[in-house]
């Protein structure tokens, strides 16, 4: 019998998630146990139709185990695109909230609840899908081995689309804990601990069984992450419920404590989740569409473990000038500084790996994509160490200068790396000659970047311009501005930002179309790249 | 070259790359955070600091559920135009029953640690409502269904209890008379003697302006009533506590 099992088991977490409707606490708790219903229901169901018996005596016939695991990694590539395009058009309706506040719908759609769900639908959904099956393709093929656990891909799969779809479905409703990326409640954040455990086990199984005696630098990053990431979300997330079936719970740690935990987990799911992780991307799919091998071995040794130690000590600059002794902030300045380097190792190392074929760049649009987000990670690691330095901080924070300095790197170079991953990977694992459409890939990868640029650089004026208008005083040693003259002040940018999401946006769905049509199995017939040439072959390397 | 032959082996020993990942990792975390539980300055006691009443804690909640803190800071940085614009530098004191803290990271709109007493409850009824009918130039969202959402008091008690686990002073009266307590804070009629001695410098008023129900704008509006006020900071001796 195959299915079965995991039929049964769904199918009894539906009844208890039943029950605890029942039984809630409150209106919120119930809200959210209802929709936890209806998802595990449907999934029962899904899974008892899918339930295969095998003639008496007789056991299933054993399905072909013997070469890699790509379906969950099909699955991923699409949910991956599916979230990023959710994540980007929630993060282009808030923008335009911001910038005409009759787009807030209270009480659901009003920007304190959206925000949430565009921060985590970009990090997590679309981002740590992106992690999740790209590591799955990356460890398989260097370790030489299949996923380890049978199931278990599947199950860190569909269990990370489920966290996902609660912790979205809680902000709407209002579940929060109020910690920045980590807003999800205790009950989401169990869950999400369970399933990273399974995540864990699969990467590490599968290093394991490796025909390759030599781990690859790729996976250093992807382990360090998933341990990391378990850690951070471990201590930040402690906490008190009310009550068992309760969607409230408190924070086991008050104040200055908390904040400073707060900002260590919230900076390092940057530089874990989004840097460490996306660097394991970057390590394996760079050299592959260059055809080229990494650029320095050695490199890649020192940084990777600068990059690890010295990312955790930089918590504190989120908290520069507050109640934090001083000591902890200059500490948090001076390893976010050094940080600058590491940064840059692998900034390096990622285009000096183009060495010998730079050419390519004018008849490939995916390494092109893989380039700017390069240059954007080496910008947006540059601006950061200086946006940590106590006195220019004392002006950028709390202004729009750092949610700009975040787009650089979220949109630039996350997301950037994500679309060329994955144009590189939908051919591959669809056993397609080639992309729909590289003309296509060519217009994404410019709307996207005149997007990122046109939110980037108003966002700097707008927080310059914010920054000093609240410091500025005249002759007589009065404030000049209000409060509300310099959010009026920043309108225009505020309109523009918003033009600048919308780019990135369109390009996300030209992405789409492309990747669609690609699965579909057709093929535009267009000029080549570069000047009606085709492509000279590359050359075989390794 | 050695220093590469050495690190083949953590190459080649998944063990032995994962021990090194995690001690890698763990230092930074231990060295700045743990002696905050201990350095004299973050865990001072400053006179005035109480624990949130009942309505002020459930209001807390509703700022929180609403996502205020995306938008508004409560931590004012020791600089000239912050304190002229706000009131005196946050302290680390101040946010001791914070669970969790609430400092923000933006300022779409103003900083609120000192906002307490700044603006009548009509003020900020009318501006949660339509912000836009007060300040026209303003971007913030309406929340006019909170006037209009009763506040749920049932069983109160255990969220102070929860709050009592992880270290707030809540003592077993408080717990037992919480939802009395959250109800009478908002009513000026009923019998709040117990109340004001369990808790020090509160205000007891009908702070939306419809006394005929407890909602949960009286809540809200509680709670940003009483920010910032706790502490008499002009008796408080800054040299003592220099950071």
């Amino acid at each position: 019998m195959r299915n079965g099992t995991e039929a049964v088991v769904v199918g009894i977490a539906a009844f208890l998630t039943f029950l605890a409707a029942g039984f809630a606490q409150d209106d919120l708790f119930r809200a959210h146990a209802w929709i936890l219903f209806a998802i595990l229901a449907i999934a029962t169901v899904v899974l008892f139709r899918r339930v295969e018996f095998a003639p008496a005596g007789q056991s299933v016939a054993a399905r072909d185990t013997s070469g890699y695991m790509d379906d969950v990694i099909r699955y991923g590539t699409i949910a991956t695109l599916f979230w990023g395009i959710t994540g980007f058009l929630v993060g282009v309706i808030i923008a335009a909230q911001l910038a005409w506040p009759q787009f807030n719908i209270e009480p659901w759609l009003n920007f304190g609840r959206l925000r949430p769900v565009h921060t985590s639908a970009v990090i997590f959904a679309f981002g740590g899908n992106a992690l999740i099956c790209t590591s799955f393709y990356v460890v398989q093929r260097t370790c030489r081995a299949r996923l380890f656990g049978g199931n278990l891909a599947w199950f860190v799969f569909w269990g990370y689309q489920l966290f996902i779809v609660m912790a979205a479905t809680g902000y709407l409703l209002g579940s929060t804990q109020s910690k920045e990326y980590a807003e999800p409640e205790w009950y989401v954040d169990l869950w999400l601990t369970v399933v990273w455990v399974a995540y864990l086990v699969v990467f590490m199984g599968t290093i394991v069984r490796r025909k390759e005696p030599h781990i690859y630098v790729a996976n250093w990053f992807f382990l360090s992450f998933i341990i990391t990431v378990a850690m951070l979300h471990l201590v930040n997330n402690a906490a008190v419920p009310v009550s068992f079936l309760g969607s409230k719970s408190y924070s086991a740690f008050a104040g200055v404590q908390d904040a400073l935990t707060q900002w260590w987990y919230g900076h390092n799911a940057v530089g874990f989740f989004l840097t460490a992780g996306f660097l394991g991307m970057m390590y394996y799919f760079v050299p592959k569409q260059a055809n080229r091998p990494v650029f320095s071995y050695r490199l890649s040794i020192i940084h990777f473990w600068a990059l690890i130690f010295l990312y955790i000590w930089a918590g504190p600059h989120h908290l520069h000038y507050t109640a934090l002794p001083d000591w902890a902030q200059t500490l948090g300045m001076v390893f976010s500084i050094m940080l600058w380097m590491p940064s840059w190792g692998g900034m390096i190392n990622g285009l000096m790996t183009l060495q010998g074929a730079w050419d390519k760049l004018r008849t490939d649009p995916i390494l092109r994509m893989f380039v700017i987000s390069l240059a954007f990670y080496g910008m947006s690691t540059f601006e950061g160490p200086m946006m940590s330095i106590k006195s220019v901080n004392s002006l950028s924070h709390y202004t729009d200068w750092t949610i700009g300095h975040v787009h650089s790197g979220a949109l630039g170079w996350n997301g950037m790396i994500t679309f060329g991953a994955l144009y590189y990977l939908v051919p591959k694992l669809w056993n397609r000659e080639r992309l729909y459409s590289l003309r296509l890939v060519n217009w994404h990868l410019w709307l996207a970047t005149i997007g990122i640029v046109i939110y980037a650089a108003v966002l700097w004026v707008a927080g310059i311009t914010q920054g000093l208008m609240w410091r500025e005083y005249d002759d007589q040693g009065f404030l000049v501005n209000s409060f509300i003259e310099t959010v009026s002040a920043i309108h225009p940018e505020y309109v523009m930002r918003t033009i600048g999401g919308l780019l990135y946006l369109c390009g996300a769905l030209i992405m789409a179309y492309n990747v669609w049509r690609t699965i579909r199995g057709d093929v535009r017939n267009e000029v080549p790249m570069g000047g009606g040439q085709l492509a000279p072959a590359p050359v075989a390397a390794e | 070259m050695s220093f590469l032959e050495k690190h083949k082996k953590l190459e080649r020993n998944l063990s032995l790359l994962f021990v090194g990942s995690l001690v890698a990792v763990l230092i930074g975390g231990i060295v700045e955070i743990a002696p905050l539980f201990y350095v004299k300055n973050t865990i001072e006691k400053v006179e005035g600091m109480r624990p949130y009443t009942p309505l002020e804690l459930a209001g807390r909640n509703i700022y929180i559920r609403e996502g205020c803190y995306l938008c508004h800071s409560q931590m004012i940085r020791p600089f000239r135009d912050e304190v002229e614009r706000y009131g005196h530098y946050s302290l680390a004191a101040e946010s001791m029953y914070d669970h969790p803290f609430q400092w923000g990271s933006k300022r779409t709109g103003p900083d609120l640690a000192r906002v307490g007493g700044r603006y009548s409850d009509e003020w900020h009824v009318q501006h949660l409502i339509n912000p836009q009918s007060v300040v026209p130039e303003s971007i913030m969202p309406p929340y006019s269904f909170l006037a209009a959402t009763p506040l749920t008091t049932d069983n109160f008690g255990a969220h102070l209890k929860a709050n009592r686990t992880v270290g707030v002073p809540y003592s077993d009266e408080m717990i037992e008379n919480a939802v009395a307590d959250m109800q009478a804070q908002a009513n000026p009629d009923a019998d709040t003697d117990g109340l004001e001695e369990r808790y020090a410098k509160i205000s007891i008023r009908d702070f939306d302006g419809n006394p005929t129900q407890l909602t949960e704008m009286d809540a809200l509006v509680a709670y940003l009533q009483m920010l910032g006020t706790l502490v008499d900071l002009k008796a408080y001796q800054q040299e003592e506590n220099l950071r």
